[in-house]
């Protein structure tokens, strides 16, 4: 089954359906079927109709798939390059998918009593569910709420962080080998298995595929330790682990041994489950040790603390000199400029002149995509007001405790993601106290209410958590997740976040969605 | 109340007395009654086909009120019949069918073939299946067709039946399988027909004294077949004709007017009615019959639960008496629910009686038995005073019970009331209980609303409580549906008088009514009106449709519904020339993005079209810049690109200018030297072309480069480094290094020649490192003496933790000592 959206159509898939084989199969007859997802768009059926294909569907439906359950408390809607056209193209579908999503929720969940929202798209999205609830009037749906609030934020209001190279373990799988819909494909030759008597077995060629969530014991309770601390903790559960094994010799009667046994299957799980993670943590670990990525690391934190973000970096330089992965100059650019509030024209152009050189005119398209959705920027005659932003949202803090961590900061070894220090000030004590921050960062910041059936306003039991949904517009990183859910975690926080999202991504996947590199076509 | 037998009665009650005033009574008119007390059309005259004297459609209420009358002036009418949805079917000779509504205003027509309209209407059946409402005909070319829903035609011609030289005796429709077949009767053989092929069948244990079967009719349910043959007797059995139910011999061999089943669903018994002129037959399990006279011209009409009677002057309902009613009503009956019947009379009475019955009931456990059955029986009974008499009795009987569910008792007195309601003679819609519980509020209000009787459908769904959405908001809608046609009235009016009666109904689509409006004639109320919906989505078809596009298209764009605005945008595309297309784009900035992406993937020339509209020089050179790349020769490329720098020099952007044209320069420069070394190079990066010529040694060329385009020293150095390490030309490298002060220090060097594992001449540039990097310098040519000599030096504490962790226990024991002592000093100062 292939699953069709708008993008799939303008780039050749109608082609598929007109190969003549497909069309004219005349000794298999075969049955054609269409099923949109996340819905139907005029514009794939026109394009079919064009190609002449549209009328040989036996059904053409759509299957409307708008927020992807990730995990228990995960939801996104894997639209790939809803950043890109919301910022880049003006094309605010993916919102119109994502208010009709919210929608649905509230169908199964309850109306959400109140919205929040920063942002250009927050504030569209927020307005088209207003709209929409209009237009539902008189089917409202008795239901508790679930939700106590909605926050809605923009990507643009918080462009920095997932630039940043994340530092939990989730963070870091994603950084290095990528997790796509759960999934992670590793390098297969740490996971050869080694069986007794089978000793030069060859090694596997196939990628390692595992799948990543909380169903997982281990992973659950490591995925969003920082990876300083990861260590630690798989050596703490393999002692408990082989504990567990040893008690087979205390097994005297037979009661004490069928229960052992009845405990094997879930304990042989627990034993391939840390001997998986110890073979990924290692081979994180080989990166982390790095000079490269210590190098790297450094200069971003040095950015984030506003260390010489004026002036062009010799780090940059040299890695441009060396010819380090486009991606990685382009992370560490826009940062700088996103840290200084857009960099002096000599010094942008001077890096935009560099990038070009090195890695070929064809980035300039790139390069102005960037500019245009704001992460590379000339500084502008306003003052660079990041400085501010970092002190009263303490975007950076000094002692971040990697082991046993106290503050959301963890999660980058100090920096504590704009975007959820924006959720966590919501909480307590409330944004009334960063106006000031409010105004300096993009797009308009908004409250609205929805009327609540009568009857149906929660009581809150004494102890009982506030949930607030957050929805992240443009995509969000693993480590706010992993933030976010520390804050749901941590004593007396009163509240417990639910993760909605356009797009699970990193900043590699991010910058990626925003290149616009033309293919080489001369001979 | 008749008896046949033990357990068994009919009962015939009077549901109207007709309000209508036929001179002829039903002689010699096409009748058709609908079921679920529907209306009733007639067409008098059907015959005549003089244009002087037209026949005349009436249709009337059940009780014989006028819905509506008209002349005929189409063709020849063979049939008229209704549809599930209380519409009025005309099947003419020709095959057309005309449908009206039941205040006889015209829908629309449809045609049952080609075939059909060649060999005429011989016969015609309307029947109801799952799928709704169909048609079947037998034309004069004895072939039949179907079409099982008239909302989706789809015709089927179904296979000869063999050996048929006239018009069959008798047939019938059935649904059987999800199918809809036609059972005929050919004399004494029976076939049945589906969609492909026409198969024998044999009624089991069918009396052989028939010669051929004159009649049939099917339950329903169209579970059960009832066949009566020239012989005069009545079999009925399953329609699957598996089962065999009984046999009885009505003594009458004229053939009959009609005939019809008469038995209540989960009845034990099989009973049909047989009707000849002036005469009524009710057929059941055993040998006697019960015999009706009848005054008049009359028609039987089949029902769920019976069977109603339609004579000129009164109409009937014959009924199989109900368990609870038998049970209550039958003389000295010690039933549960007749004693507590009794019970209550008593103590209206304030009899002690009451008393007396009541403990009779009890001491069997039956009262709430009797409760139950009492609750039953009234909703079976017509009459009010009856009604009310079991309720209270029913009532009463609940006092004396703790824990008795209330839900049926109140039910039924919401449903009773409803019922009465409807039945009421102005109404006319003599529903059983039965029949409504089967048909659903939601299709009785349906039934209302068609017959314009809104009042009465708004109380019931508030008496009901029925969701806003499906009850008062729907009936709200169908009334203004109605309203905005009514000629007289001035827009103004109306649409105030439908935004005051709806302001506060929740759900109503004024779209719908909107449309309704349009469709009338009406547009400047349908644009009203269309301001009252709150879905702008639903707003933007009929705008389109109404030719309204500028606010077709700020509605679509209102709605956020992306969609919508590309069909509104498409539609726009190919209604408007192109400049009042691009003129409203303009002034729709969401529809212009839209717009433009569609043309980025599909009309790259309209989006060039476009940004010259709006002098969007940057945005043409980007697109000049990304057409230059779709070229295969450079010279189209580089012509290309020309206009790229041209419009970036128009958009003011120096640096995009400069850089394309420095693209350009390259791209010549590449092929220059393509041609005369034969070294690929058309297309690489800068960077890479001088990578390039190094490792193929033209020195002189990168340097050339590297002048021409301004590259920084230190990217030069690194790259030049690296180059000449590549090809391992150490004693080039070693000239470069000399040539002057590296940008980049000699540490990169050290490094360089290690890793492409030459210690040796890696040695030679420790020397003239920083003396930051020494320690690093030293560490990299792996000489551990050197290294801690540096960091002891500059007494710097990581430093000298770096070597020690670098050193080895066993062999640079020494040199371990007198780092730790230097450490030791370093960390005091």
């Amino acid at each position: 089954m292939h699953a069709i959206s708008y993008s799939h159509v303008m780039q050749g898939f109608p082609n598929f359906f007109c190969q003549p084989n497909l069309r004219e199969d005349k000794l298999q007859p075969r049955d054609f079927h269409i099923l949109f997802v996340p819905r139907r768009s005029l514009l794939c059926e026109q394009r079919l109709k064009e190609k002449g294909v549209l009328n040989s569907f036996t059904n053409i439906d759509e299957y409307i798939l708008d927020l992807i359950p990730y995990d228990g408390d995960l939801l996104s809607m894997e639209s790939e390059s809803s950043f890109r056209e919301c910022y880049l193209e003006n094309d605010q579908t993916s919102l119109y998918h994502a208010a009709k999503g919210l929608m649905t929720l509230q169908a199964l969940y309850g109306t959400i009593p109140q919205i929040f929202g920063k942002g250009e798209c927050a504030r569209h999205v927020a307005n088209m569910m207003l709209r929409m609830k209009r237009e539902f009037a008189g089917s409202q749906t008795q239901i508790l709420p679930v939700f106590d609030t909605l926050l809605l934020l923009d990507r643009n209001v918080d462009l920095l962080t997932p630039l940043a190279t994340q530092l939990t373990y989730e963070g870091l799988i994603d950084e290095i080998f990528g997790i796509t819909n759960g999934y992670v494909k590793l390098p297969p030759e740490k996971f050869a298995q080694k069986k007794q008597g089978e000793g030069g077995k060859e090694l596997p060629t196939e990628p390692k595929k595992l799948q990543l969530n909380s169903a997982e014991e281990l992973y659950a309770e490591i995925r969003d330790k920082n990876f300083n601390a990861v260590g630690a903790a798989l050596s703490k559960k393999a002692k408990i682990i082989s504990a567990a094994f040893e008690e087979r010799h205390n097994a005297k009667t037979v009661g004490e041994i069928k229960q052992f046994v009845s405990q094997l299957p879930h304990m042989q799980a627990a034993r391939s489950s840390l001997a998986n993670h110890t073979s990924i943590a290692e081979l994180i670990k080989d990166i982390t040790t790095s000079e490269d990525f210590f190098d790297s690391l450094t200069v971003e934190q040095e950015f984030m603390t506003g260390v010489d973000t004026d002036k062009v970096s010799t780090y940059i330089e040299d890695c441009i000199a060396q010819k380090d992965p486009l991606i990685k100059i382009l992370r560490l650019v826009c940062m700088q400029s996103v840290c200084n509030n857009g960099l002096k024209q000599k010094v942008l152009d001077y890096y935009k002149k560099e990038i070009l050189q090195t890695y070929g005119y064809k980035h300039i398209l790139t390069l102005k995509n960037l500019e245009r959705v704001g992460l590379l920027k000339p500084q502008s005659t306003m003052r660079n007001n990041y400085p501010t932003i970092r002190k009263t949202l303490k975007l950076w803090m000094e002692d971040a405790n990697e082991q046993n961590p106290n503050d959301i900061s963890y999660v980058y070894s100090g920096y504590a993601p704009l975007s959820v220090r924006l959720t966590q000030v919501l909480a307590r004590p409330g944004w009334r106290s960063i106006e000031e921050v409010l105004k300096m960062l993009p797009g308009p910041h908004f409250e609205e209410r929805q009327q609540v059936p009568t009857g149906l306003h929660k009581k809150r039991q004494p102890g009982e958590n506030r949930t607030i949904l957050v929805f992240f517009l443009g995509g969000v990183t693993y480590a706010e997740i992993a933030a976010l859910r520390f804050l749901s975690n941590m004593e007396d926080s009163g509240t417990e976040y639910i993760i909605a999202a356009t797009k699970l991504i990193n900043g590699t996947s991010w910058i990626k969605s925003l290149m616009d590199s033309p293919e080489e076509n001369l001979p | 109340h008749h008896y046949i037998g033990a357990t068994w009665h009919v009962l015939k009650i009077e549901l109207y007395e007709m309000g209508w005033n036929l001179k002829d009574g039903l002689r010699e008119c096409l009748v058709a009654a609908a079921p679920y007390g529907g209306p009733i059309s007639l067409l008098k005259g059907h015959n005549r086909r003089s244009p002087s004297a037209r026949p005349q459609l009436e249709i009337y209420s059940s009780s014989g009120l006028p819905l509506a009358s008209f002349p005929w002036k189409s063709g020849v009418v063979k049939q008229l019949g209704w549809t599930v949805s209380d519409d009025l079917l005309c099947v003419q000779e020709d095959g057309t069918v005309l449908v009206y509504d039941l205040l006889g205003g015209f829908k629309r027509h449809f045609s049952m073939g080609n075939e059909v309209s060649q060999s005429q209407v011989l016969e015609t059946k309307i029947f109801h299946s799952p799928y709704g409402t169909g048609v079947a005909i037998l034309t004069g070319a004895l072939r039949f067709t179907l079409a099982t829903n008239i909302d989706d035609i789809k015709l089927r011609r179904l296979p000869e039946v063999p050996g048929l030289q006239g018009a069959p005796s008798c047939w019938a429709v059935l649904t059987q399988d999800r199918q809809s077949k036609v059972l005929v009767a050919n004399g004494s053989h029976l076939f049945i027909l589906d969609n492909t092929a026409c198969t024998p069948v044999t009624p089991p244990g069918l009396s052989p004294q028939a010669s051929s079967i004159v009649h049939m009719c099917v339950s329903f349910s169209y579970k059960y077949l009832a066949l009566l043959t020239d012989s005069g007797h009545v079999w009925m059995g399953t329609s699957n004709l598996k089962e065999k139910l009984s046999e009885v011999d009505t003594k009458i061999k004229t053939p009959p007017k009609q005939m019809a089943w008469c038995r209540r669903p989960k009845s034990q018994q099989p009973s049909a009615v047989v009707m000849w002129d002036g005469l009524l037959i009710v057929v059941g399990e055993c040998k006697e019959t019960i015999q009706y006279h009848l005054d008049d011209d009359s028609i039987l009409v089949p029902e769920l639960d019976g069977v109603r009677i339609i004579s000129g002057t009164h109409h009937e309902l014959l009924q199989e008496v109900p368990g609870a009613c038998e049970e209550i009503f039958k003389i000295a009956s010690m039933a549960p629910g007749a004693l507590l019947l009794e019970a209550h009379k008593e103590y209206e009475k304030e009899s002690q009686k009451a008393d007396e019955y009541l403990r009779e009931i009890k001491e069997q456990s039956l009262l709430s038995e009797a409760v139950r059955q009492c609750v039953e029986a009234a909703g079976h009974e017509h009459e009010p005073e009856t009604q009310k008499t079991l309720l209270r009795a029913a009532s009463f009987g609940k006092c004396f019970l703790s824990n008795f569910p209330p839900e049926q008792f109140v039910s039924m007195c919401r449903d009773l009331r409803v019922l009465n309601a409807v039945r009421d003679y102005t109404v006319g819609i003599p529903l059983t209980h039965t029949q409504f519980k089967q048909m659903t509020v939601q299709v009785l209000i349906d039934r209302l609303v068609y017959r314009k009787l809104y009042p009465l459908a708004i109380e019931i769904c508030r008496y009901l409580k029925t969701p806003e959405y499906q009850g008062v908001s729907r009936v709200l809608k169908h009334w203004a549906c109605y309203k905005v046609q009514q000629k007289e009235e001035s827009d103004e009016v109306i649409a105030k008088a439908v935004s005051v009666k709806l302001a506060d109904a929740a759900g109503i689509f004024y779209s719908e009514i909107a449309t309704k409006a349009y469709e009338s004639g009406r547009t400047e109320l349908a644009i009203k009106l269309l301001e009252f919906e709150p879905r702008s989505g639903e707003q933007v078809p009929l705008l389109l449709k109404m030719k309204k596009s500028p606010l077709a298209l700020s509605k679509a764009i209102e709605s956020g519904d992306t969609d919508l605005v590309y069909t509104v945008v498409m539609y726009l595309k190919n209604e408007l020339n192109r400049g009042d297309f691009f003129m409203m784009l303009r002034n729709q900035p969401v529809a212009l993005s839209l717009y433009k992406q569609f043309c980025k993937h599909q009309e790259q020339d309209t989006l060039k079209d476009l940004f010259n509209q709006d002098d969007d020089h940057e945005e043409l050179g980007n697109l000049y810049v990304k057409a230059s790349y779709k070229e295969q020769r450079l010279e189209a490329r580089i012509a290309l690109l020309q206009s790229a720098v041209d419009e970036y020099y128009k958009a003011k952007n120096e640096f995009s200018a400069k850089t394309t044209e420095d693209e350009m320069r390259l791209l010549r420069f590449q092929r220059k030297l393509e041609e005369e070394k034969g070294e690929l190079l058309v297309g690489f990066s800068l960077h890479d072309t001088m990578t390039t010529l190094l490792s193929v040694g033209l020195h002189k060329h990168a340097e050339q480069l590297y002048k021409d385009f301004r590259v920084p020293d230190k990217r030069f150095w690194w790259l030049k480094l690296k180059s000449l390490a590549e090809k391992e030309d150490w004693e080039e490298l070693e000239k470069f290094g000399k040539s002057k002060k590296s940008p980049i220090g000699y540490l990169p060097f050290v490094e360089v020649c290690i890793k492409h594992h030459n210690k040796y001449e890696a040695k030679k540039y420790v020397s003239k490192v920083t003396p930051e990097q020494k320690v690093k310098a030293h560490l990299a040519v792996g000489d551990m003496e050197g290294a801690a000599e540096a960091a002891i030096e500059r007494r710097n504490e990581s430093e000298i933790s770096t070597v020690l962790s670098r050193c080895s226990a066993t062999t640079d024991h020494l040199l371990m000592e007198r780092l730790n002592r230097a450490k030791a000093t370093a960390v005091k100062k």
